[in-house]
This record gives structure tokens, sequence and C-alpha cells, in this order.
């Protein structure tokens, strides 16, 4: 009944034409980009990965094994548990909350500068200076990251040249790299949104607030973060779930002790050709990322609908 | 009055090229209600904020009890500013807004509530602490802007049009509150405002602001009856412009000649005009009568036929045609004297010459 309104009233609003045309377009995408592929990793993770000739035979039945093997590895394996693929995933997830909290700490400054201080044009040119290093490609960016922290890079250099150390350090061997690369990597995500929210911030509030006699810590404790807290949240998601499903910057700036779970799974599709293995990996790691947003969001008494703003 | 609350000594602010306000000296008096009058853009938020700290004067000084504050910022000066439009905080609890300025300075919890409710009580919200401030009426949320900006007990209270929101009965309501949450707190009240109904019925004094500049101090009859320019005279109240040459100045009457022939108001030795000027002759719409066949060769009575008759209970406000394009505006008492419509009629009308006041031309306020 209501969304038979709910349609007549989309349809008069925006012409038929154009109401269908919408509806087609936002219908196909969610189906056929979103939905089914989904679908089918979800199916894929459940069966056995069977040579092409027994697929659709009597073998080709549901199971839980992929999963199991994550948990518990192979059956034949001394150890209760598949200790070295889990610790990667727990790995993965605490050093994407890491670098959350780094991105969060870098950016909420920024984005409440350019939001309320930054007028005119050292605004527009403070966001123009962010955003045009992103034309370069992923991939370059992670291999300059690679030059400028290596033994010979920069970095060391300028270090060495100081006097502050003798020996090059390692940057690539101790995750500096690593982490400053995934950290730059998703750094916009997290400042618009919270740029977004500060900047609907209305100014007399902060001014109401420091003429109570307010210090500014207590003003972003007190106002300027409750306010901005939807944008917060949805940066925080956006480049945790970035953060954790990332593979060029752990490939190429991951130090040779560090594993990425994204690594684990492309293992899995391509070296290991077991397809319902991996997509079982990454299902995996996909519930564990929106399960862990979700608490989070609760944690922070968050709704989801706000986060759309 | 033994020392000025607040002291704009010689203050003139500047953005870039741009003289917002300027060389303003007024002293304020303690446990005074201030208030400044102008219109929109004249400069009275920017002197406001002059005197709460968020803006240094380009020259001159601002003083509160004797001291220069010069350098210190609005969280240090011990006054409070209600914003133009409240900056309440919307994700606090009303009581948790009231109590914000004792949160900061460190008051505990329990006695912040026990002290926000006081403040709920001198503003006739009890029990209202724990809504949030979007449940509230625009009047609630007026008082309980005053009531935030009060808890901190600042020495002045410095208020930006904070009634310009409000419809017009409960404008006229919070003007009796505020006058009355004064008289009870003592404290020195710096009210900003461009309707003058509002100076007039609050204010102990008022100062007339245009383009930056302070036109007249003074109390509200002062500045009603006796205005020192063309600005004053055309934006305090209604008033009728006639434009002239200065023919003579004997005493205190000044004889004009203009359009209408000749007219003959009161001198004003605080803005003398000389003899030979073009000046404006200003007469209250009350101040006119109509003439009868007795008086109708007496001094400055003009021939008129009544164009408009607005009718608005106690009065008539009448819009008479005084030969090509000069209008009279005229308001009678409604006392029963008068017929019920005027529309149509020829009507002679007169003034008093002490009634009108004659000033050099300046410039008029535009509506
Ligand atoms: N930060 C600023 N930079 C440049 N010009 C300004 C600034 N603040 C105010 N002005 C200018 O100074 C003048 C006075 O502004 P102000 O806000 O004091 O007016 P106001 O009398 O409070 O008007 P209103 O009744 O509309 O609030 C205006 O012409 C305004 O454009
Ligand atoms: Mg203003």
């Amino acid at each position: 009944m209501s969304l038979k309104r709910w349609m007549t009233g989309f349809m008069e609003k925006n012409g038929l034409l154009v109401g269908l045309y919408i509806l087609g377009a936002v219908t196909l995408w969610i189906v056929l980009m979103i939905v089914l592929p989904q679908l089918f990793m979800l199916d894929f993770s459940f069966r056995y990965n069977l040579p092409p000739a027994e697929i659709g035979g009597p073998k080709d039945v549901y199971t839980l094994s992929n999963y199991k093997y994550l948990i518990y590895g192979s059956a034949g394996s001394a150890a209760d548990y598949n200790w070295i693929d889990l610790s990667v995933f727990l790995q993965t997830i605490i050093a994407a909350v890491f670098v959350t909290l780094i991105d969060l700490a870098l950016c909420y400054p920024i984005a409440y500068y350019l939001a309320h201080t930054a007028k005119g044009a050292t605004g527009r040119l403070l966001i123009l200076s962010l955003i045009i290093p992103y034309w370069v490609n992923e991939i370059l960016r992670a291999f300059a990251f690679r030059i400028i922290f290596g033994a010979s890079g920069v970095i060391n250099n300028f270090l060495v040249y100081l006097g502050l150390i003798d020996q090059p350090i390692d940057f690539i061997r101790e995750d500096v790299a690593l982490y400053t690369g995934l950290s730059y990597a998703y750094i916009l995500l997290m400042i618009f949104p919270i740029y977004n929210a500060v900047e609907s911030l209305d100014r007399n509030q902060v001014e109401a607030a420091r003429d109570m006699g307010s210090g500014w810590l207590r003003i972003h404790w007190r106002i300027v973060i409750p306010f901005a807290k939807p944008g917060i949240a949805s940066g925080c998601t956006m480049v945790f779930m970035l953060t954790a499903g990332a593979l060029a910057a752990p490939q190429i700036l991951g130090g040779p002790s560090s594993l990425w779970f994204t690594q684990l799974i492309v293992q899995w599709f391509n070296t290991g050709g077991n397809w319902p293995r991996g997509s079982a990996y990454a299902i995996a790691l996909l519930i564990a990322c929106v399960a862990f947003v979700l608490f989070m969001m609760r944690v922070f008494k968050i709704r989801v609908g706000e986060i759309g703003r | 009055m033994s020392q000025a609350a607040v002291e704009l000594d010689s203050v003139t602010i500047k953005f870039g090229d741009f003289v917002a306000v300027r060389d303003v000296n007024i002293d304020i008096g303690d446990g005074e209600f201030f208030s400044f009058l102008g219109p929109s853009g004249c400069g009275k938020t920017t002197l406001l904020r002059a005197v709460s700290g968020f803006l240094e004067p380009t020259d001159g000084h601002v003083r509160i009890h004797g001291n220069d504050m010069a350098g210190i910022g609005p969280n240090v000066r011990p006054t409070a500013l209600i914003f133009q439009n409240l900056a309440l905080f919307p994700l606090m609890t009303v009581w948790e807004n009231i109590a914000f300025g004792l949160e900061v300075r460190g008051v505990g919890k329990r006695e912040r509530r026990d002290r926000a409710e006081e403040l709920l009580d001198l503003i006739a919200l009890p029990g209202q602490g724990d809504k949030m401030v979007s449940e509230l009426s625009g009047g609630q949320r007026q008082r309980v802007a005053i009531a935030r900006a009060l808890a901190v007990e600042p020495k002045v209270l410095l208020l930006d049009e904070p009634l310009s929101a409000l419809d017009l009965k409960l404008r006229q309501h919070m003007r009796t509150e505020l006058r009355a949450i004064q008289q009870r707190v003592g404290i020195t009240f710096i009210y900003i405002t461009h309707d003058q109904g509002e100076a007039l019925t609050m204010s102990d004094r008022i100062a007339v602001m245009s383009a930056g500049v302070v036109e007249q101090v003074g109390k509200g009859a002062d500045i009603y009856d006796r205005p020192d320019s063309a600005f004053v005279a055309s934006f305090v109240g209604e008033n009728n412009a006639f434009r002239g040459r200065v023919t003579q100045i004997s005493g205190d009457e000044v004889k004009l000649e203009g359009r209408q022939g000749q007219l003959v108001g009161r001198f004003n030795p605080d803005n003398p005009v000389r003899e030979g000027d073009e000046a404006y002759l200003f007469v209250r719409p009350e101040s006119f009568k109509f003439a009868d066949a007795a008086n109708a060769d007496a001094v400055n009575t003009i021939k008129a036929t009544v164009r408009e008759d607005e009718f608005e209970g106690s009065f008539h406000h009448l819009i008479l045609a005084a030969g090509e394009d000069d209008y009279v505006r005229m308001s009678l008492t409604n006392d029963g004297s008068h017929s019920s419509n005027l529309k149509g009629a020829e009507q002679s009308v007169r003034f008093e010459p002490a009634r009108g006041v004659v000033l050099p031309i300046g410039p008029l306020a535009t509506e």
C-alpha cells in the first residue's frame, strides 16, 4: 500500500519516463553490480573445489569446509586451529583500525580548518592540493613510496646527512612505509565527510561556547565533535573498510613479515586455484568488517541512517 | 553612576578600507539598559563584537568597569553575548545549555543542575531542563539563551537583535519580560535592534546609529521629541519632512519658505541652521490637527485632500495630498469626533510651530 503510494508519488514527481529510467537504472545497478555477484560469491564459498567435469554432478554439494579451513586448518595438520591464517586475519583488522585512527587524527584538524578557518582562495587551493595528488594512480604512488622510503631513498639519505642516524633505517621491514602508504591512500575519504559535517555547524555556536569561557579543547569535545559525529563515523567506516580490503599497498609496501588478509584471498584465487576457498575467505573478511563497524556504531550511538547525510 | 560599566573611547573599526564603525564615544552606566538603534548594516553587530571581544577595534579603547579590554579574549571578558540567531547547542538538553558556562568553570554536576533550575525559574520555564532545545517554542528558546548567558554571571549582557526571529505578539511580550529580567538581575544590558519600538519601550538610553556613526545619544523621549539630525528625525518614528529655505530665525522660531508656502518650526541649537540655508522641517503625524474655519489663516496651515485612511483600531492613519508631490501623514486618535471614513474629504491641516523642528539637510532614513 505505502509502496504503491510511494511509487505513484515518485512517478508524478519525476515524470513517467525519467521515473522509469531512474528506477530501472538503480535496480539494475543494485541487482547486477552488487547483489548478484555477491550472491555468487556466497554460493561459491559453500562448495567444494571440484574439477570442471564434476561440477553439477553428485559430488557438487554444499559444505562448510572452506570456512572450517579458515578456523581449524586442514584436517591433517597437528594444530587445533589455523593460527597462521587467523592471525593474519586479526592483524589485518587491527592494522586497519590503527590506520583509521591515524587518518582521523590527521584529518579532523584539516577538515575543521578547511571548513571554518580557510576562506575563499586559500581554501580552494588547499582542497585542490589535496585532490590533485590522487590523479596519480595507486600503483605508481605505492612504488614512489617504496623509493623514498628505501634504504637509499630520500628520507634515509636526509637523516644520514643530518647525522641523526649512521645506518639507513629499513622502513619497509619496519612497516613504516606500509602504514604511511595506507594512511595516505584514503585520506580524502576521511577529510570530506568530516569537512561536510563541520561546515554545516553554525559558527555562532563555536563563538557562543567561547564567549562562555570555553577553551578550544572543550569546544571541540563538546560542540564540534558531537555535531560532526555522523561525518566522522562515515569517514572512519570508509577508511576502515577500504584499508582492510586494500591489496596494492600491502603487496608493494609491506615488509617480508607482514601479510595482509587480502593477499591470502588472492593466493587462493590465483596460485591456489581454489575459488570456493578464496570466496569463503573474502566473505569472512566482509562479514567481520561489517560486524565490527556496526559494533562501533553501537558503541558511539550512531544510527546507520545518519551516515548517509 | 560612579563609574561607567562600558566605556567606548573613540572606537573605530575598519575592515580593510571600509569603516564599519567611526569614532564612537559613549559611556554606558552600571545597571543601565542601553540600546543601539540603527538600520541594517549600520555597524551595530560589529560594535557589539568589539565589546564582547570577538573583534579588536582598529582605533580607540573599550573599557569595562575601568579595565582596558585590549588583547583580552571573549572567553575571559566579563560579558556574555546573546547571538542574533541564539546559537543554542542543539545536541544538549536545555539544562546542559544553561549550565555550559558553569561546566567550563569546573562546577560540579549537582551544583550545575541546581543553578540551572534556579535560572529556569527566573525565565519562567521551571522543570523543563530535560527537554531538548528543538522541543521548545521560539519564545522559550529565547529565554533559554538569556538564562545561558546569565549563568556565567556577566557584568554586562550583550544582546544582538534577540527578538527579531519572533512574531509580533511574542516580541511585544518578550520586551516586557526582558526589561523585567534586567531589573531583577540588575546588570548592564546592551541591546541592539533596528526596531525603534523595542528601543523606545525597553531602554534607559538609546544611541541612534547610521552608517557606522552614532548620530545621537539620549533617552527615548529626547530622541523622539528632539532629534538632532535629519537621519534621527526620519528613522525614529514616523515623520513628515518639508524641505525649504530658511528665511528668518528669531528666538527659537525658524521661518521656512517651501512648496507649502511659509512654515514655522522650532530652532535646534544642537544642530543649528542658518538663514539662507536649505533645511528640513520635521512634523510628527500626531502633531497635525484639522484646521477649522476659525483658524483657517493661522500659521502652518496646509490645504490637503485625504487620499488614504488606514484604520488601525485606536488610530486613523491618514495620508493627505497637499499640492503636486507633497504628502502629509497624520494620525488621529479614534475618539469618536471624526467620521468613520475620511477618504476623499478636503481638509486643511495645521500644527503648532513648537511641534515642528527645523534641521539642516542630511541623509534621510530609507525604510
Ligand atoms: N568581517 C567583515 N568583513 C568585512 N566587512 C564586514 C565584516 N563584518 C561586517 N562587515 C560590514 O560592516 C557593516 C556593518 O555590519 P554589521 O554586521 O555590524 O551590521 P548590523 O548593523 O549588525 O546589521 P544587521 O542589522 O543587518 O545585523 C556591513 O556593511 C558589513 O558588510
Ligand atoms: Mg547585526
